[in-house]
């Protein structure tokens, strides 16, 4: 597989603390990379090393095959998790200096963020300072500024905060078209449920270090619990009496003729197993695993368990793939 | 051969693209403050600020022209004929008494009314002044004088001295400083003159480099506040963007201040061509010449030219100023204001990205204010004594140097001193951007903590 971007062995230390300790990360060519943890983890020292704002301690960074130099800021594209702009200037003007600082001539600039304005209903705002703004016009803006100048790498951190969801979704979709046309992202949130979304490989740095990575798909499917949800009509026999006792069975719901439950299988026992038994109960509507959420996987991977409606609370909300 | 071509080509592209950045930045900074309405009535109060000090006194001069009239009591009959009418005091004989020229001033016949009593040989303090408004200050001491030489020559008839040996005694001393320069042409000096316009400049120098400082650290924590700092240091160097401020402020303040100079002059100019009876040169009643040189032509115009000018408080300015080498003058407070400027603001710099809001500043302000306020209050002395060991060293010390510097230079300081402090005070420069661009690039990425000068030391000795 080709990378865009690699970090090999970083170490971050500031005065009294580690903020990165040994992390490799490799991200794919043309996926959305997920960089998960909690605050304080060292999501964004990293991320800062990754745009060259700080050098790391120890390790290696390559972009693209080379080794990571100052140029290659020009094929970086970042939208930090604290971003603004001048309150003061304009909005066309302010775009036009910070794409010419990412090296876009300023004919150039100015053609491709016509093209964006318009796109994003900011066209008619050119002229007006950034204080007369909405907060969701400005952070449209700075999407614009960080995508303008085509970059090969992407960064975003927490993109969709501050937006309403008719925004968040016009922003998923552009996410996901620059990575249709070749773009790489590099995506840090706390919301799961976005990233179980959009994000193709995700990794999750927890105090300094990486404690979880991998394809998202193939994350969930190795923390199944091997929780299934069942729908039956015509039920003869109750299931809770039909399944052994190794079975963990819970009725969910009852509308007229069709039962939900909700069973929990023993380790090491095959699928196909449980649904001959349920079969035998009843018709069977549908027969799911219910994988956990990444927002399980995130708190079982850094507090140690999950959280406990996963295991007892009765109307677990179905995560299905 | 070709690859090491390639790769030199290469670097001076990269290094050209750097600091393409950098102009661009500058650019930036330079527009959008002088296109700020407060850098346009700054721009234009400035020069009519500096006209009204240079052309008002004229004028006020002129205003308070009108002579004040003194109305005399005289019961020893004696001292009347003696007091003499100046140009700013008239003196009336009054034959009544002081009752009744009281009354009389009451009415508003005179400003001010001088009772001499009978006695007054033997005890002068009986002399008494009277007046419905406080006394002018002026014509009070122009009557004191002219009484107490009276006074003294009536106490030394009566001691035996004949006048006409004490006018014999009398000597009148006025130095007139001249001043040795290269070409061996001798030039009338001005002393207060040249203490006036160093003042001024090193004024105008401490001025400039608060004014602008203070901008640079403004602009520096609108950025961290904004929190739109990190998008552009994803782009750029924290040094470039550092860099890029300092410099676009720095040519924010050249020009506001080649306008205010070139304003002032065309106001000045304007002025003294719509009124210019204001500012004709008036000569004065008495020349003293001494017995020498009223045989020589040259110094008998000489000295007649200064008085002339002097007469006039704007002549006394364009002559001093004609006096003073105004491009050395002004190239070199070009130079101490940029590089003294330089010096300081990257420490304003530094203190906008180490703290969160305005209020913290001041804690860091201190070590900042101290050699600046401190070059200030040696001013007088420096002044005093401009080739003095202390003026020497301050002028060296790049802290003190733009101020004391500029201070100096109006009275001439040796070209070898000049270029020792120039050097002194761009390897100041180099020093202070070296050690404020540590503190900057950690500072602008800290949020909400409060910082003390142990944690800014800690960013100091920070590597990488």
């Amino acid at each position: 597989m080709e990378y865009i971007f690699k970090a090999e062995n970083i170490t971050k230390n500031y005065t009294g603390h580690k903020a990165l300790d040994n992390v490799s990360i490799s991200v794919p060519k043309q996926s959305v990379y997920g960089l998960l943890g909690p605050n304080g983890a060292g999501k964004t020292t990293l991320i800062r090393i990754i745009n060259q704002i700080i050098g790391p301690d120890e390790g290696k960074l390559f972009f693209d095959g080379e080794k990571l130099k100052p140029e290659h800021v020009h094929f970086i594209g970042y939208l930090p998790e604290e971003r603004g702009l001048y309150k003061k200037m304009k909005i066309g003007e302010q775009a036009l200096y910070l794409a010419q600082l990412k090296n876009v001539n300023k004919h150039d600039a100015k053609k491709k963020l016509k093209v964006w304005f318009e796109k994003f209903d900011l066209l008619p705002w050119w002229d007006k300072k950034v204080e007369e703004l909405s907060k969701g016009m400005a952070q449209k803006m700075q999407f614009i500024i960080t995508i303008l100048h085509q970059p090969k790498l992407l960064i975003f951190d927490e993109p969709f905060s501050g937006f309403d969801p008719i925004n968040v979704n016009l922003l998923k979709e552009e996410i996901l078209n620059l990575r249709n046309n070749g773009a790489t992202i590099i995506f840090s949130t706390h919301n799961m449920s976005s990233v179980e979304e959009i994000c193709d490989d995700i990794t999750l740095i927890n105090k300094s270090r990486i404690i979880l990575e991998g394809n998202v798909k193939e994350i969930r499917k190795s923390h199944s619990l091997g929780i299934y949800c069942v729908e039956l009509e015509d039920v003869k026999k109750p299931l809770e009496s039909m399944l052994g006792s190794q079975y963990n069975v819970s009725l969910e719901g009852k509308s007229e003729n069709l039962y939900k439950y909700r069973i929990r299988k023993p380790d090491g026992d095959p699928s196909n197993n449980l649904l001959k038994s349920i079969m035998e109960a009843g018709r069977v509507i549908s027969f799911q695993e219910v994988l956990p959420s990444m927002n399980d996987i995130f708190i079982k991977n850094v507090t140690g368990k999950y959280p406990d409606e996963v295991n007892n609370k009765n109307n677990y909300q179905n995560n299905q793939i | 051969m070709k690859l090491i071509t390639k790769i030199i080509i290469r670097i001076i592209r990269s290094k050209k693209a750097e600091m393409n950045k950098i102009a661009i930045i500058i650019k930036r900074e330079y527009l959008t403050r002088v296109r700020k309405r407060s850098f346009v009535i700054m721009t234009i109060l400035g020069p009519l600020l500096m006209a009204a000090l240079m052309i008002g006194p004229v004028f006020i001069a002129k205003m308070s022209d009108s002579v004040y009239q003194v109305g005399v009591v005289d019961d020893s009959d004696f001292f009347f004929e003696r007091l003499k009418n100046t140009n700013n005091v008239e003196f009336s004989q009054l034959n009544l008494d002081i009752e009744a020229a009281i009354e009389l001033h009451k009415k508003g016949n005179y400003d001010a009314i001088l009772h001499i009593p009978k006695f007054a040989f033997e005890a002068p303090s009986g002399l008494r002044m009277f007046s419905e408004k406080s006394v002018n200050l002026n014509a009070k001491l122009n009557i004191e004088n002219q009484l107490k030489l009276d006074f003294e020559s009536l106490k030394l008839a009566k001691e035996g001295i004949d006048e006409d040996v004490l006018q014999k005694i009398k000597t009148s001393i006025n130095i007139m400083t001249v001043r040795l320069t290269k070409d061996g042409l001798e030039k009338t000096d001005y002393p207060e003159l040249r203490m006036v316009l160093g003042i001024f400049s090193g004024i105008l120098i401490y001025f400039f480099i608060f004014l602008f400082g203070s901008q640079v650290m403004r602009g520096v924590m609108e950025e961290k506040t904004n929190r739109i700092v990190e998008v552009i240091i994803s782009s750029v160097k924290p040094f470039q963007l550092m860099m890029g401020k300092i410099i676009g402020v720095a040519l924010v303040g050249l020009t506001q201040f080649l306008i205010w100079i070139f304003l002032t002059l065309i106001i000045v100019t304007a002025v003294q061509t719509a009124f210019p009876e204001q500012f004709k040169y008036t000569p004065v009643e008495q020349v003293y010449i001494s017995a020498d040189d009223a045989y020589n032509p040259e110094v008998l115009k000489e000295r007649t030219e200064i008085v002339m000018q002097y007469n006039s408080p704007a002549g006394q300015i364009m002559d001093a100023l004609s006096s003073i080498n105004l491009p050395v003058m002004i190239g070199s407070f070009i130079f101490f204001f940029l590089a003294g400027y330089l010096l300081y603001a990257s420490l304003f710099a530094a203190i906008g990205a180490a703290v969160d809001n305005e209020a913290d500043t001041q804690q860091f302000m201190l070590p900042i204010t101290v050699p600046l306020i401190f070059a200030i209050v040696m001013a007088q002395m420096v002044a005093n004594n401009p080739s003095g060991p202390v003026a020497v060293w301050l002028s060296m010390i790049p802290f003190t140097s733009p101020i004391i510097m500029m201070l100096r230079i109006p009275f001439g300081v040796p070209m070898a001193q000049v270029y020792l402090s120039m050097a002194l005070l761009v390897l100041g420069f180099v020093g202070t951007t070296w050690l404020a661009s540590k503190i900057y690039r950690t500072g602008i990425l800290m949020y909400g903590k409060k910082v003390s000068y142990k944690e800014i030391w800690k960013w100091i000795k920070f590597k990488g």
